[in-house]
């Protein structure tokens, strides 16, 4: 008879758990947006006289698909929903009839990841996810012909390691950028801190109020920080870390995780702690501090002394698209003068078309993120993704693979 | 002679192709009963066991370092990783399993500590005319998005930001606000957040369980002299312990899955929940370990579906 019961109670309550499955794959998706645009107003902003210094390729045009599915990061793809003044979206639609719908992507890992579904028609891709995407065949090559910014881009962003094979290039350059340390303005008082030892060291006005980027890559930062500071661990390059180098990074970070509040994944996590002051100090992108500036946030941002990370990143076209004109034609627009400097202000970094810091309001812009000052990067540490075979050019020991970082991650969060 | 009429003669009316089906089944039942149960049962075998041998099967797969694809190529190296508890480099993973195995557990006593008064006011006490609105209210979360919910609870328990905040920003929740008090983001408002989720879930089946309870056998009890207490213990809980027991395999289950909830009342802290975990794996990306993980959660459900049968909760067939 029990047995009879317990089966009316769970059928009677099998209607409620059908509701619940619906509402599971909801959750699924993130919370953020993921879809932009859509609309085909009639060119925004500026009117239709507005000079968008781009014309679409004739012969991408003539195949366009209608609309076209890309992973990026939050702030490379505004349509003016976030703030009518920065929408570089409407213009491309408006233009090409391409739809475009946006899948953000929170970390290099979550990119690769979302391209290998080989759902997406492209990607902006940072130097640790285009080695992974290009060593996987999940991005193909792409015919500088196709690209009329292309010859624009500053050569010292072209045919790089991170996206190029054999002299071939696999993708158009979008910019380059620092990941900064944000700190709060009133907590800091006494003094703006120019060094990384705000987040890494306990006693600091930030102590217990430290926001962390919640990626293996993030160890990299750590390797920074000890290279400058411990330099007879002998680290030159931060994604080159032998296992003793390794271990020495992974044990600050142990040291940090007592003084963090916060290891963000979402950037709108972030945002919200450095405006409700939860967050005192932190590794950020200037896109978030603007944002949490335009909310009323007392914070600031710099690029410590030891350096920093940074990305170099650059839009990559899949090898399963299936709106391979629409995306081509996003790629060669996004990096155009006028909508790559859009993306540059709003983000917080170095167009990669040169042509984009002549234009009007530009050139401080350009000065501040040093888009034309190579010695400025000498110390930005693009995110790469590490190998066995170290890439400092050691060859007398193996350095830690990228695979072993996300294990000793998932342990440290653990 | 270009027909053969069939057994019920001129009387079968249904169309050709029915009237060959219906010859075809006349008089074996098995095929008949095969015909019907089949396609079910096909599909039980596809979409639930199919999917969970996947899942094991992927979890065998060997990753590529470059690539981070899976290969074809067969190792034992992820359920070490994921089993592996003597491996001081590995096992730390295991913590958020033990923190989800402990807040379901407990989600669930909480549960039932609540469901057991409400369903009984409601089955028992309540007038008729109040039950069905009573039952209404009990519902009513489920109507709100799984989404919504979890962002309502954040904003709810979102404490105070302190000298430092932004201007309008620091005033906190709803409950610090009205209350001058919150758990604040974490480990309580995990707990909070997921009692709320899944109370209706237990309550129902406990109520259906009062409902068929004989009012005679309370009056009974009180008759011979039986204290509410005793009542409670010698009557009511053994007759109800099947409904608690449908209950709670729902609150377990569902809170040793969720994840989403907890990260948006967490606030980005510590990686709560096991859902994280695999979930960061999953997008490291690193699907054959990811898959190994989801084997501690299915090996916990199986043993406490045992359990459950130990207690007694499924005897007396």
């Amino acid at each position: 008879m029990r047995t009879k019961r317990i089966g009316a109670a769970l059928l009677a309550s099998l209607a409620i758990v059908a509701a619940a499955c619906g509402d599971d794959s909801e959750s699924g998706t993130t919370a953020a947006p993921t879809t932009e645009g859509g609309s085909a107003t009639t060119a925004g902003g500026g009117g239709g006289d507005m000079d968008y210094m781009w014309t679409p390729n004739a012969d991408l045009l003539a195949g366009a698909e209608g609309q076209v599915n890309i992973v990026a990061w939050a702030g490379y793809i505004e349509d003016g929903s976030t703030d009518p003044a920065y929408d570089w979206t409407t213009p491309f639609e408006t233009m090409t009839g391409c739809q475009v719908n946006v899948k953000l992507g929170n970390s290099s890992d979550e990119m690769v990841q979302l391209m290998q579904s080989g759902e997406y028609d492209g990607v902006s891709a940072s130097g640790d996810a285009t080695q992974r995407l290009i060593a996987g065949g999940d991005v193909v090559e792409i015919d500088p012909a196709e690209y009329s910014s292309y010859a624009d881009i500053f050569d010292g962003l072209k045919l790089q390691p991170w996206n190029s094979v054999d002299g071939k290039p696999m993708g158009v350059p979008h910019g380059r950028g620092a990941n900064l340390l944000v700190y709060n303005t009133e907590a800091f008082a006494d003094g703006a801190p120019d060094s990384w030892g705000a987040m890494f060291e306990p006693g600091g006005p930030a102590d217990g109020a430290i926001s962390v980027y919640d990626s293996p890559i993030y160890i990299a930062d750590a390797a920074v920080y000890l290279m400058a500071h411990n330099p007879e661990l002998g680290i030159t390059n931060p994604y080159a870390l032998d296992q003793d180098q390794f271990d020495a990074a992974i044990s600050l970070l142990e040291q940090q995780k007592a003084i963090a509040s916060q290891y963000w994944a979402l950037y709108t996590d972030q945002q919200a702690a450095l405006e409700d002051g939860s967050v005192l100090a932190g590794t950020t992108w200037q896109v978030i501090v603007n944002l949490a500036q335009g909310n009323g946030a007392k914070i600031d941002a710099v690029k410590p002394v030891e350096g920093a990370t940074g990305w170099s990143d650059t839009w990559m076209l899949s090898s399963k698209a299936a709106n391979p004109n629409c995306m081509k034609m996003w790629m060669d627009w996004i990096t155009s003068p006028w909508a790559n400097s859009q993306v540059a202000v709003w983000f917080g970094e170095a167009p990669s078309n040169a042509k984009s810091c002549e234009l009007d309001g530009m050139a401080e812009h350009c000065q501040v993120f040093h888009a034309e000052e190579d010695s400025y990067w000498t110390d930005v540490w693009y995110w790469t993704t590490a190998t066995e075979e170290c890439l400092d050019g050691r060859t007398d020991v193996t350095c830690v693979p990228y695979t072993e970082w996300v294990n000793a991650w998932t342990s440290l969060r653990s | 002679m270009t027909e053969p009429v069939p057994a019920g003669g001129g009387a079968d009316r249904s169309p050709r192709p029915w009237r060959a089906a219906n010859r075809a089944f006349a008089g074996r039942r098995r095929l008949g009963v095969g015909a019907l149960l089949g396609p079910p049962l096909a599909w039980m075998l596809v979409v639930y066991v199919g999917s969970l041998l996947l899942l094991v099967w992927s979890s065998l797969y060997r990753l590529d370092p470059v690539t981070q694809k899976p290969t074809h190529e067969f190792t034992w190296a992820n359920l070490r990783s994921a089993f592996a508890l003597w491996d001081a480099d590995t096992r730390d993973a295991i913590w958020p399993f033990v923190r989800t195995v402990g807040v379901a557990l407990l989600v669930t006593a909480i549960c039932v500590m609540i469901a057991m008064p409400v369903a009984f006011f409601v089955a028992k006490v309540a007038p008729r005319w109040m039950r069905r609105g009573l039952i209404v209210a009990m519902l009513m979360p489920l109507w709100a998005g799984y989404l919504v919910k979890g962002y309502a609870w954040r904003a709810m328990v979102s404490p105070a930001g302190g000298r430092f905040a932004a201007e309008g920003k620091g005033d906190g929740g709803f409950l610090e606000s009205v209350f001058g008090w919150t758990p604040g983001y974490g480990r309580v408002a995990i707990v909070v957040a997921l009692v709320y989720l899944w109370l209706p879930y237990m309550i129902l089946p406990v109520y259906a369980g009062l409902e068929r309870l004989p009012p005679s056998l309370l009056d009974a009890a009180g008759d011979l002299g039986a204290r509410p207490l005793r009542t409670f213990r010698e009557i009511i809980l053994p007759m109800l312990l099947p409904s608690v027991a449908a209950g709670s395999i729902f609150t377990f289950s569902l809170t040793l899955g969720d994840y989403i909830v907890p990260q948006i009342v967490n606030n980005g802290e510590e990686r709560f929940m096991f859902g994280s975990t695999i979930n960061a794996t999953l997008g490291a990306p690193n699907q054959p370990l990811a898959a190994a993980y989801t084997l501690w959660p299915l090996v916990i459900i199986v043993l406490y579906l045992l359990a459950m049968k130990r207690a007694g909760a499924f005897d007396n067939l």
